[in-house]
């Protein structure tokens, strides 16, 4: 029990301090028919040896040494030797919530410089200090939007991560909130008639993603025209956040909501990830989640501390903004570390190489849509079976694409591919390959 | 001027964007072995962004060094007692951080085929597993990303399973001394909120839950121990109050490191709970997160739990999609799987032996911290303590002086407060949980700063009103952060007009 700082001599003289015999003495008190007194059915403790062989052996389990060509939502970045450097830091790592500001400047600063890189990235005014990850950030942003309009329908694009969409559905079953899906055009953007024809009076958000679940570019600025004149919100959802790096951020939308798990935040089997919600700043008091404010300190010096908590749960309580009471700190510290390593001309760039890797290979596929994308595309299997076109992969140690229809029925014969700066050419050499053979 | 400040080398460190300068680099990629590809002709000239306005500019080392810099501005529970109650900051055990990044688990997509993710999912399994056992409960769901998306997911089950049986119902009973998290929860499901209130010894009044609860409550949302560190001596009278209307009864878990081992909430009659791994099992809180907030069902809520589940068919784990009553899924995923790994790394580095043990000491160190602290604090409450404490500020409010203030005097004797002003039906609460990963030397040393500011109060109050003394930070304008927000750096010329 090395995780237990005292021995028995401690515990007998603290025992005696508060006038007890034995340490069951501590639970004396508890009805006995709730008490138990057993090993609750779990091994006895184990080594630190044991522990890591253990956690070996279960990772040689899983795909290791393949290389991979799956994105769709979660993509495969160098992450930069400093980012652990930085995260390891007991000071970061063993810090709660930074309620007292005079001892938590460190996490105040990193999360207020977060906001900011945020924001540049986005093109949005105000961005909080992170959400659990990409897809609860999506119902918060509707909710959001609902209050800001007064309206209660959302529109969502089915070119959104379709678990993202799915976590809408849960999240708003009960909100009074109808939710319609849609549709997508023959090149793989957001059917245009679809969302004339859906978007009435009474709709609070549209939420659309870009580059959308099939890689490909939304034109955003003409839909938000098309959302702005009938009053509701545009929130613009994206997953890859590497693709900011190059193509126009969504500066026309009301509401960004994104998920940073491509800067050094590892896969990690789904999470932990972080995601974000950035706004204008007339929307400020409506965010949820918690902000980052700069203020001074007795003596004048700049400071920062959590601000505007009177929308949050633990003084509003049933009136709060959201049940949310935490943020992914130190995600956000990785994603900040590695933004910063990359700059502004280090993301241009890896965001070039993962076009120029992505075009590489797509150039020898039959790609399904034909509008513009960034770093993920669909492929159709060409008379293959995408289960097949994977199977033969995983013989050469790649993890092939996403077969759609696991989300897309109607997608049955296509695979969802991505390539990062990650990606080597031999490997995409033998992906293109494995459409073609016999 | 000199820049560099005299009192501490990392006293004036500006921010990332106020060091940055053209031209600098932290970053070198490899070379490109694909040809380039023009991104205006690839994407469209109206879809590439010129630059992006404001990123930082600057080198590896003064990455490193900044980060640095700003770690030593930071409290942790590395440096020292850090006695928040209801947040059990105790010890983030080291190696749960290196099995984390073991390299197939780290790098695992969570698309790669279930042939190839079979490790992973042991490890969801075998947490699930020992968490059932650990609440006595019948199935975990570890999908949820924290406590409050745990109880999220907690009440939607609980609204589903009643419309099965006709109705949803209207409200859900929320006992006065509950997290904040609670009631917003229930309202985030549909339900309308009651309060109740806490009877003289701040536990459940039976006579006041009676009169209360009728068809129209859904469920009790109750938090045992309590906030004020109570067991709720009636909890199966109180379950059965709730079971007798066809209600349900959810546990707020936030305490749980006050029962494992010594009781499970299965064998008390809750329906559902939400453990926080990020305080009972030892993941860092990280500045604020990541947490998981795992789920355990009684048998009657196991068809809504959130999908995918985990099933075994041929010596092989399966994600089952089928799952025509589930409430959805709650988060895109399995959950925080990272998480998950430290939190199974704790359990079996602790055994089933060392959590018992683990509680008992828990329940030691409060119990030992409220014995030397009572003749300078009043306690709330005279029932026995589980795993904190809680005082009231009575006796120093009568000098002028209050909870917040006791706490930033702490901070001059090099602790972390307690957590301030919580629960609300203590007029001034100090809340104490010490946790079992603290000595008896850290003990002592925590009372006698806490002993040593009761004097203080006594003798001279102004010194601790306008504490902090000590640190490179004073007492920080929260009041005018909230009246004028600045939530982004601007360069010069604009922050001064903001300022203005």
């Amino acid at each position: 029990m090395r995780y237990l700082p005292k021995s028995d001599t401690d515990r007998r003289e603290m025992l005696a301090a508060i006038d007890l015999k034995s340490e069951e003495d501590l639970v004396s008190y508890l009805p006995p028919d709730v008490r138990i007194d057993k090993r609750l059915g779990i091994e006895d403790g184990k080594s630190e040896y044991e522990i890591v062989e253990y956690f070996k052996r279960l990772a040689d389990r899983n795909a290791s040494g393949y290389a991979s060509f799956l994105g769709a939502g979660v993509y495969n970045h160098f992450r930069p030797v400093l980012v652990d450097a930085v995260v390891s830091r007991g000071e970061f790592l063993t810090s709660y919530t930074p309620y007292q500001a005079e001892i938590s400047q460190g996490t105040l600063t990193s999360i207020f410089e977060f906001q900011t890189m945020v924001c540049q990235l986005t093109g949005m005014e105000v961005a909080n200090a992170s959400m659990y990850d990409g897809s609860s950030a999506v119902p918060e942003a509707a909710m959001m939007a609902v209050r800001i309009t007064g309206r209660d329908k959302v529109l969502i694009a089915r070119g959104v991560h379709p678990e993202y969409r799915e976590v809408l559905r849960t999240c708003t079953q009960h909100q009074g909130m109808p939710v319609e899906g849609l549709a997508y055009a023959k090149d793989g953007r957001l059917d245009l008639d679809d969302l004339r024809h859906k978007l009435k009076e009474d709709v609070a958000a549209v939420i659309i993603q870009t580059p959308n679940f099939f890689g490909i570019l939304e034109h955003v600025s003409e839909l938000s025209h098309l959302v702005s004149a009938k009053g509701a919100l545009l929130v613009v959802v994206f997953t890859e956040a590497v693709a900011l790096g190059l193509i126009e951020p969504p500066k026309e939308a009301d509401i960004v909501v994104g998920e940073l798990q491509s800067f050094a935040i590892s896969p990690s089997y789904g999470g932990p990830y972080a995601g974000i919600i950035a706004t204008r700043e007339k929307y400020i008091r409506q965010i949820p989640g918690r902000l980052v404010g700069e203020t001074t300190d007795a003596e004048g010096k700049r400071a920062f501390c959590l601000t505007l908590a009177t929308r949050e749960q633990h003084i509003r309580r049933e009136k709060a903004t959201s049940n949310i009471c935490t943020n992914q700190a130190l995600l956000a510290l990785m994603a900040t570390v590695f933004m910063s390593i990359y700059g502004k001309e280090g993301l241009r760039e890896l965001a070039e190489q993962n076009l120029a890797k992505a075009h590489y290979l797509a150039g020898k596929l039959p790609l399904k849509f034909d509008a513009p994308f960034f770093n993920e595309f669909v492929v159709r299997a060409n008379g293959k079976s995408p289960d097949q076109i994977n199977a033969s992969l995983l013989d050469r140690k790649i993890v092939g694409g996403l077969a759609l229809v696991r989300f897309y029925p109607e997608l049955s014969d296509c695979i969802l591919l991505c390539a990062t700066e990650m990606s080597k050419r031999e490997d995409m050499d033998a992906v293109a390959a494995a459409f073609i053979e016999q | 001027m000199i820049q560099k400040v005299s009192k501490h080398i990392v006293q004036n460190e500006p921010l990332l964007f106020e060091q940055s300068s053209p031209g600098k680099h932290g970053y070198q990629l490899p070379p490109l072995d694909v040809p380039p590809v023009d991104a205006e002709k690839a994407l469209g000239r109206p879809n590439v962004r010129k630059e992006i306005e404001g990123f930082p500019e600057v080198s590896e080392f003064e990455v490193l060094r900044h980060f640095t810099r700003l770690s030593t501005w930071n409290y942790a529970i590395d440096l020292g007692l850090y006695p928040l109650g209801s947040c059990t900051m105790k010890y983030n055990p080291r190696v749960n951080e290196l099995v984390a990044r073991t390299e197939g688990l780290a790098w695992a997509h969570p698309y790669q085929p279930e042939g190839l993710s079979q490790g992973a999912m042991e490890v969801i399994a075998a947490l699930e597993q020992a968490l059932a056992k650990i609440t006595g409960m019948d199935a975990v769901t570890l999908q949820p990303a924290a406590g409050a998306h745990g109880e999220f997911t907690g009440i939607l089950m609980i609204r589903a399973l009643l419309e099965t049986r006709g109705s949803a119902r209207k409200k859900i009973l929320v006992p006065d001394s509950a997290h904040g998290t609670n009631p917003a929860t229930a309202m985030a499901v549909g339900y309308k909120v009651e309060n109740i209130k806490s009877n003289p010894r701040g536990m459940l009044d039976l006579a006041v839950l009676e009169r209360a609860v009728n068809e129209d409550v859904a469920g009790l949302m109750i938090t045992n121990p309590n906030t004020v560190g109570v067991f709720e001596e009636n909890i199966k009278e109180i379950c059965a109050i709730l079971h007798d209307k066809g209600a349900l009864v959810y546990m707020d878990g936030a305490n749980m490191n006050a029962l494992v081992g010594v009781a499970r909430p299965g064998d008390f009659g809750i329906d559902v709970m939400h453990l926080n791994l990020h305080k009972t099992f030892s993941t860092p809180h990280g500045g604020g997160g990541p947490g998981a907030g795992a789920v355990a069902v009684a048998k009657v809520l196991t068809p809504f739990l959130p999908g995918p589940r985990l099933a075994r068919a041929n010596n092989e784990w399966k994600w089952n999609h089928d799952l025509p009553q589930s409430i959805g899924r709650v988060r895109a995923y399995y959950g925080n799987f990272g998480v998950l790994i430290r939190a199974l790394a704790y359990v079996m580095a602790h055994g089933g032996n060392g959590l018992r043990q683990a509680t008992l000491d828990a329940l030691l160190n409060a119990n030992y911290l409220r014995k030397l602290l009572e003749p300078y604090y009043e306690i709330a409450y005279k029932a026995p303590s589980m795993h904190e404490c809680v005082f009231s500020d009575e006796w120093q409010a009568a000098k002028g002086i209050r909870t917040g203030d006791i706490a930033k005097r702490l901070i001059d004797y090099g602790f972390h407060p307690y957590t301030v002003s919580f629960p609300l039906i203590v007029r001034g609460a100090l809340m104490i949980e010490p946790t079992e990963t603290e000595s008896k030397e850290e003990l002592d040393l925590f009372a006698d700063a806490m002993i040593s500011i009761a004097k203080e109060v006594e003798q001279n109050p102004d010194l601790v009103r306008g504490a902090p003394h000590s640190t490179r930070t004073s007492r920080v304008d929260e009041v005018t952060a909230a009246r004028k927000p600045v939530v982004r750096w601007k360069p010069r010329s604009s922050a001064s007009q903001a300022a203005d």
